[in-house]
């Protein structure tokens, strides 16, 4: 079995569409909607919740024979504390300014259900290489989502992108404003909501039926 | 009458099955049945066999809405020629007000409109009519001075998201008129409230430019109260654009600063009426709306620990959109409760929530529309909950 057999490719490809953790699965909404209201954060906080996942994963499916099955939670609990942690430290110490405005949020990574979901899932049943390249996966699935949220939600609410006035001057003159409303969480949430609306009618097979 | 059937007749085929305007069928079809009443009705199940559709239904509520439009048409020009202090007389005054209202009507009809043929074409459904009536609200409940293409950004958000999504006409859990004011009011707040839009005080097409008077001051009552709120009770008198006082009389005739639709209680009366008298609305939530507001105020003015509770229950239900947002909104028998029990309920609570918004809220000065949307969202659960205590009290009845 090769590092990129076609088993591997669908393990770290799957949950960037088809089994999409935010849009398909729904799981990690609460912090879509609380740190995409600018493009700089989403991008960090998709990138730390990579990191989390893919390390936790790694390190719970090296563990997996060896963690008695009734304290695993709190087993699991321990490593992505661990992790968490360095990750709030390494963001305090280069790059502050988001670090301040992520807030709790990089704490309460703890908390994303995507992570004890992986873990209860896939890590506790496979090896350290499917589970590195499923934590990758998931957590660049989620964070496609946050950026494409966090993109939508800048542009439109601020007029900017990563900070940068990207709306010109001039059509503030003529009488343009700054949607308000898109800063507000519920427009993340009706964003979120479009996502999922294209990306269903994309993939018929997802469809519920009712 | 007759030519137009003839014509119409004539160019049917077209928009058939294989014509070559098919595509457009929908649309011919949508202006075919609003012209005509169709002569098919339901043969099966339990229906009403009856020729008044609801596009029926919707033109008397469009009816009822015209005395409040053309008033608010004329306040408009009012408001606008007292702020730049000349009086050019009663048709001049008429038709800046109709200039400057006409472009919000238009563009809300062309947006909403656009937004439901293309969806009804798409769906291949025959186009839904509830728009009729949003079109001429949305443009009613907004501030004269608001930019047309935020009624058009507005309009689009709320055709989409409170009605096509949900399934369209009669499956919308909000009133999509109240979504629109509610996605202007939240997305731009500086162009929805504030003391300077209320009034236009600059030209319209180029009729009744002017100077603005000195002792202007564009604040609506609702608003001065508010403002009034936040300091210490005192003598308090809300007054007119040029600082002269107004009277409960003055906010029953309409002649003051406000939303376009909502300033004139005579002229909703007449609306409520109209509606009341063909049976298109529900007597009984539309009274209750009343009572709850009414009944709130009087508990406030027991309290009287503030500049706004202070405001008699009369005056509450007249200022502000309280009586619009009860004749015409509140009454919405889509989004409204629709067990009898239910409907007392329903309006009682809307009143009741849109004087405790205005008293107790320090950044709203009015609450009529998040009243009637958080109602909107309660209703369903109320009308279960009135269904489940009959069923429990029949069941009584059967067991003994």
């Amino acid at each position: 079995m090769g590092l990129l057999s076609n088993k591997n490719k669908e393990v770290l490809a799957g949950p960037l569409s088809k089994n999409n953790p935010v849009i398909v699965q729904m799981l990690g909404i609460c912090s879509a909607l609380a740190v995409t209201s600018k493009l700089e954060p989403s991008i960090v906080m998709g990138l730390s919740v990579t990191a989390v996942v893919a390390f936790a994963n790694v390190i719970i499916s090296l563990l997996r024979n060896t963690i008695p099955n009734r304290i695993r939670i709190i087993v699991q609990l321990v490593v992505v504390a661990a992790l968490v942690t360095i990750v709030s430290e390494v963001l305090k110490a280069f790059a502050y300014d988001v670090n301040k405005q992520l807030s709790v949020f990089v704490g309460l990574i703890i908390t994303n259900c995507i992570l004890m979901g992986r873990l209860e899932a896939f890590a506790l049943g496979n090896g350290p290489w499917e589970s590195f390249l499923d934590g990758i996966g998931n957590g660049l699935g989620y964070g496609i989502i946050l950026v494409i949220v966090g993109f939508f939600r800048e542009l439109f609410g601020s007029g900017t992108l990563l900070g940068f006035q990207v709306i010109p001057q001039s059509f503030y003159e003529i009488g343009y404003v700054n949607n308000g409303l898109m800063i507000l969480p519920p427009m993340a949430l009706i964003v979120v909501a479009v996502i999922i609306w294209v990306h269903r009618s994309r993939n018929k097979d997802l469809q519920e039926e009712n | 009458m007759k030519a137009l059937r003839n014509y119409l007749d004539k160019i049917k085929p077209n928009f058939e099955k294989g014509g070559k305007l098919a595509m457009f069928r929908s649309v011919f079809d949508g202006f075919e049945t609003f012209l005509f009443t169709p002569n098919t009705t339901s043969k099966s199940g339990v229906h009403i066999h009856d020729s008044v559709d609801s596009k029926r239904t919707m033109i008397v509520v469009v009816v009822a809405l015209l005395p409040a439009l053309l008033f608010g048409m004329y306040n408009t020009g009012y408001q606008h020629y007292l702020a730049i202090g000349t009086d050019p007389g009663f048709w001049m005054t008429f038709i800046y007000g109709l200039l400057a209202v006409l472009p919000k009507i238009i563009v809300s009809y062309l947006v909403g409109l656009g937004i439901e043929f293309t969806v009804a074409q798409w769906k291949n459904e025959e186009i839904q009519e509830g728009f009729l009536v949003s079109g001429i609200l949305i443009p009613m409940i907004v501030p004269v001075d608001t930019p047309l293409w935020m009624i058009a950004v507005a309009t689009a958000f709320a055709v989409i998201f409170a009605k096509e999504v949900f399934g369209g006409t009669g499956y919308n859990i909000f009133n999509v008129a109240l979504v629109t004011r509610a996605f202007l009011f939240f997305a731009y707040p500086a162009a929805m409230s504030g003391d300077s839009i209320w009034v236009r005080t600059a030209d319209t097409f180029g009729i009744g430019g002017g100077q603005v008077v000195d002792a202007y001051s564009g604040a609506t009552p609702l608003g001065q109260i508010g403002i009034a709120a936040k300091e210490a009770i005192g003598s308090f008198q809300t007054v007119d654009i040029l600082g002269n006082p107004l009277t409960t009389w003055d906010y029953f005739v309409g002649l003051i600063p406000g939303s376009i639709g909502e300033t004139s209680v005579i002229a909703i009366l007449i609306g409520a009426l109209i509606l009341l008298c063909t049976g298109v609305a529900s007597r009984k939530t539309m009274l209750s709306v009343f009572i709850g507001g009414a009944a709130m105020a009087a508990i406030f003015n027991a309290i009287g620990a503030t500049v706004v509770m202070t405001v008699s229950p009369i005056d509450h239900l007249f200022l502000g959109g309280f009586a619009f947002g009860a004749v015409f909104m509140a009454t919405d028998p889509v989004t409204s409760a629709r067990t009898e029990t239910g409907k007392y309920i329903y309006g009682f609570l809307v009143g009741a929530m849109a004087i405790i918004i205005r008293a107790l809220n320090p950044g709203y000065p009015e609450g009529m529309m998040l009243a009637i949307l958080l109602m909107n969202t309660f209703a369903p659960l109320i009308d279960y909950y009135v269904v489940d205590a009959n069923i429990n009290r029949r069941l009584k009845r059967a067991v003994k």
